[in-house]
């Protein structure tokens, strides 16, 4: 069942004498349950188009829906709800609040939606125990590791149940072993708790995780693969393909 | 949840707060303290006109208190505001969560009351207690006593501070408000990333920017410090205008021209670690020319202040004790036409009063003037000149003239050294600068001057210092000491009775004074009946009267000059700390990265 369609999006920058396009004329749709990654070069413009979606940015050109509402038309209050309601935001530099500790830093995004004291115990500790993270709870990100601060931010992203999990480089400020790590909880959670997960990375290995690549080039989509009933390992091989294909600026990203 | 978001918010970043934190309760406490000075008076043992300067010094303490609230708002702006630039990324998870921008704005409202209440409670405490001490200070300042301490609280004084800062508080909430409505997501996202962009400076524009910025600041310095005596309002705005332009443009161009001149020279830019220490101060300097320029616009202010202020005092005081040396002077202007004779002894006898009881020792002289002995005559050929660069002179301003006899009497009154004159001499006294100056002109040749038709020879080549009126400050503007016979009495100009009293305790020369002033203003009030028509031209002069307007200008001046220069080094301090804390952490950050 289709949860989000992009319909024809473009994306500038600049002035009239030097335009840049960010996102030339995009469409693609991605359904309930899905596990996307987006992968590209630097400037290929994939980080333009999850803020795009996720409304940190706006479009320049085109339509994006969720659930048949037209979010490029979104303002104010509904535009708090919708973002407060339906979409999980996880950053490559976690975004966490220093002055709270990692339970009232999941707790945060459920107040915000005002839900009671012991709804929100209930759904922390849920949330904790999926990610692997109820030993850090009380402790301040400070004091954690980038591994269980990614995880924090992760738990505070998918806390409020929302439609769509977006995540922008999660893996970029992790060493291989956290990094490993925190996929393997994403698939958890894209396979055992239904989660939709749509995720940016240049990093083939971490595309891997996913159940569908979409490669971009130039603002443009240049590739898309399926993994079917591969292997991990099988779809890597395929994703390096699609790599090499992609061009030489891409070779750093192995 | 808001609430101990705001709470937890302030307590975690106390580091980023201490700052903003501490400058407000200084603010808060300063404040206080000099609008509550006038109650802090209470306790002080003051005279009638002591209290007249107080309550002056009030009115002119809270009119600068507008202007000091004014630095100190822009100040809390300017603090706030960079508070809020180095929380963009907080703001933006905020939104990403979905809360809504008044939300956020409530967080920190929230922030800026608690921030508020608490320095304002904290400043207004430090401030209670510091101006316990400013009453030894105000005591000392007016010379005179405390009668019995006690601990006094202004609550005028507290209700101006709240409401004053309430309303600076109010203007950044306001502030702030407007800067959430304004801010994009996205901008906040990458507000961090956006690397600061280097302006290359065209090194030869920067050289010729600063050689000129550099002359004109000179200009206005030699002008201020040099050429006081031909400033008028236009040139003194002007020196203004480009002592601060000036300022601005030398910062602005001397990193890149340093830069240039040190790369220039290889050696030294290559050996060891220089290249990177001159350009790390180059972009420093770069990237904080406003802020420099208002720091360095700052401290001019208060070193200027806080210096005048206590060299005004120093001279306030020592000019009195050489020039006020007698108890009580006072003088007529004598009046020669038939019914309006108002001599001092005819006064006096015409209310049938003594002229000199309660003098211990006195002179009582009186001085001349010949009609056709004016200023022109004195000055001769450089008259034009001297009316050019003093237009209050004027060439037909009759000459006083006094008897050596009279003047030395007076000088051995006084305590001061007199002066010998053979016969066909004359001296000029005068002490008054600029009149001075003129005077010397004049003499410089010795020239002869013809009084009451006799010639006289110049004793000295330039004027002697000396005066007749007692006063606060060196006021003598020219008086002619000739030798007892030149004088024809028929020219009477002004009447003189100067003295000591028959009095050694403070009570008594309260008391005395007291008689003093009552006879003078009888006889007077009896004059100026039976002349309704004719204004009377004299005055009374008292030691104690002309100490205590002095010292309390004095007083004044110092408190000015430590209000306004105490709030702005505050204001340098704490723009320098904030400045040097952005620093730090975005060095921290690039670290981390």
């Amino acid at each position: 069942m289709e949860l989000l369609n992009i319909q024809q999006i473009e994306k500038y920058y600049g002035n009239k004498s030097s335009l840049t396009k960010a996102i030339d004329d995009i469409s693609f749709s991605v359904d309930r349950g899905e596990f996307v990654a987006i992968m590209g070069a630097s400037g290929s413009g994939k980080t333009t188009l999850l803020n795009c979606i996720s409304t940190i940015d706006c479009v320049t050109a085109g339509h994006i829906f969720l659930e048949n509402t037209d979010i490029t038309a979104l303002k104010g209050k509904a535009l708090n709800k919708f973002r407060r309601e339906k979409l999980g935001f996880i950053f490559q530099d976690f975004n966490l609040l220093d002055t709270l500790t990692a339970y009232e830093n999941i707790a945060l995004a459920l107040s915000i939606q005002k839900k009671s004291a012991g709804e929100i115990d209930t759904a922390v500790r849920n949330v904790a125990e999926q990610l692997g993270i109820t030993e850090v709870l009380q402790k301040y990100p400070y004091q954690m590791s980038g591994g269980q601060k990614q995880r924090v931010a992760s738990a505070r992203a998918i806390v409020t149940n929302p439609k769509l999990v977006l995540a922008d480089e999660p893996t970029g400020a992790l060493d291989s072993k956290a990094a490993k790590m925190l996929l393997e909880r994403f698939r958890y959670l894209n396979q055992e708790c239904g989660a939709t997960i749509m995720m940016v990375t240049h990093d083939s290995f971490t595309a891997s995780y996913a159940g569908r690549v979409i490669f971009i080039k130039d603002g443009r989509i240049f590739h898309e693969i399926g993994r079917g009933t591969d292997s991990r390992k099988q779809f890597f091989d395929k994703i390096i393909d699609v790599v090499t294909l992609l061009g030489g600026d891409v070779s750093d990203a192995l | 949840m808001l609430f101990k978001l705001s709470l937890s918010n302030i307590r975690k970043s106390l580091r980023n707060y201490a700052i903003y934190f501490f400058t407000l309760i200084i603010g808060v406490s300063v404040f206080y303290v000099f609008n509550a000075i006038g109650g802090q008076a209470a306790m002080l043992k003051l005279s009638e006109s002591q209290y007249e300067i107080i309550r002056l010094l009030e009115s002119l303490l809270s009119g600068v208190s507008i202007f000091v609230a004014c630095v100190l708002g822009l100040l809390i702006v300017y603090a706030s505001r960079f508070l809020m630039k180095r929380r963009n990324k907080e703001f933006a998870l905020y939104m990403t969560l979905g809360m809504s921008k008044s939300k956020i704005s409530a967080i920190l409202l929230t922030e800026t009351i608690l921030i508020g209440i608490g320095s304002l409670f904290v400043g207004l405490l430090i401030g209670i207690g510091l101006s316990q001490l400013m009453s030894a200070l105000t005591a000392s300042l007016f010379e005179v006593d405390m009668t019995a301490y006690q601990f006094t609280i202004s609550s005028e004084a507290i209700v101006k501070t709240v409401v004053y800062f309430a309303v600076m508080y109010l203007v950044v909430m306001l502030f702030n408000s407007a800067v959430i409505t304004r801010m994009k997501l996205i901008d906040l996202l990458q507000s961090g990333k956006k690397t600061e962009k280097i302006k290359l400076k065209n090194p030869v524009l920067c050289v010729l920017i600063f050689l000129v910025s550099a002359a004109a600041l000179t200009y206005a310095y030699i002008q201020v410090g040099w050429h006081l005596v031909q400033l008028d309002q236009a040139r003194f705005t002007l020196c203004i205008v480009l002592g601060c332009a000036a300022t601005f443009f030398i910062f602005w161009s001397v990193s890149g021209m340093l830069l240039r001149i040190v790369m220039s020279m290889k050696n030294l830019f290559y050996r060891s670690l220089n290249a990177f220490t001159f350009r790390q101060i180059s972009s420093k300097i770069n990237t904080m020319v406003l802020s420099m320029t208002i720091i360095c616009l700052m401290l001019f202010v208060t070193i200027c202040t806080l210096a005048s202020a206590f060299s005004i005092r120093n001279s306030l005081n020592s000019n009195l004790k050489e020039y006020c040396t007698a108890d009580c002077e006072i003088v007529t202007m004598e009046c020669d036409s038939e019914n309006g004779d108002y001599a001092l002894s005819n006064l006096y006898a015409a209310a049938d009063l003594s002229l000199t009881d309660g003098f211990r020792e006195y002179v009582h002289f009186i001085t001349y003037a010949d009609p056709s002995f004016t200023l022109s005559s004195v000055m001769g050929d450089i008259l034009n000149q001297a009316l050019e660069q003093d237009p209050m002179l004027k060439g037909n301003a009759w000459q006083e003239i006094i008897r050596i006899s009279d003047y030395n009497a007076l000088c051995q009154l006084y305590g001061k050294d007199t002066i010998a004159l053979d016969d066909g001499e004359y001296v000029l006294l005068c002490n008054f600068n600029n009149q001075r100056q003129l005077f010397d002109k004049a003499l410089a040749n010795s020239p002869d001057m013809t009084i009451f038709g006799k010639t006289l020879h110049a004793r000295y080549d330039r004027c002697q210092d000396g005066y007749i009126m007692i006063g606060a400050q060196a006021l003598n503007f020219g008086i002619f000491v000739v030798p007892d016979d030149m004088i024809d009495p028929n020219y009477r100009y002004m009447e003189y009775l100067a003295g000591n009293y028959t009095a050694d305790t403070d009570e008594e020369v309260i008391s005395v004074e007291a008689e003093m002033r009552t006879r003078f203003h009888q006889a007077v009030e009896k004059w100026e009946k039976e002349h309704p028509d004719e204004d009377f031209i004299g005055s009374i002069n008292t030691k104690k009267e002309i100490y205590e307007s002095a010292v309390g200008l004095g007083a004044i001046v110092t408190f000015l000059g430590l209000y306004i220069g105490l709030v702005f080094l505050i204001a340098c301090g704490a723009i320098l700390a904030l400045k040097e804390l952005s620093e730090s952490t975005d060095n921290q950050i690039l670290q981390l990265r």
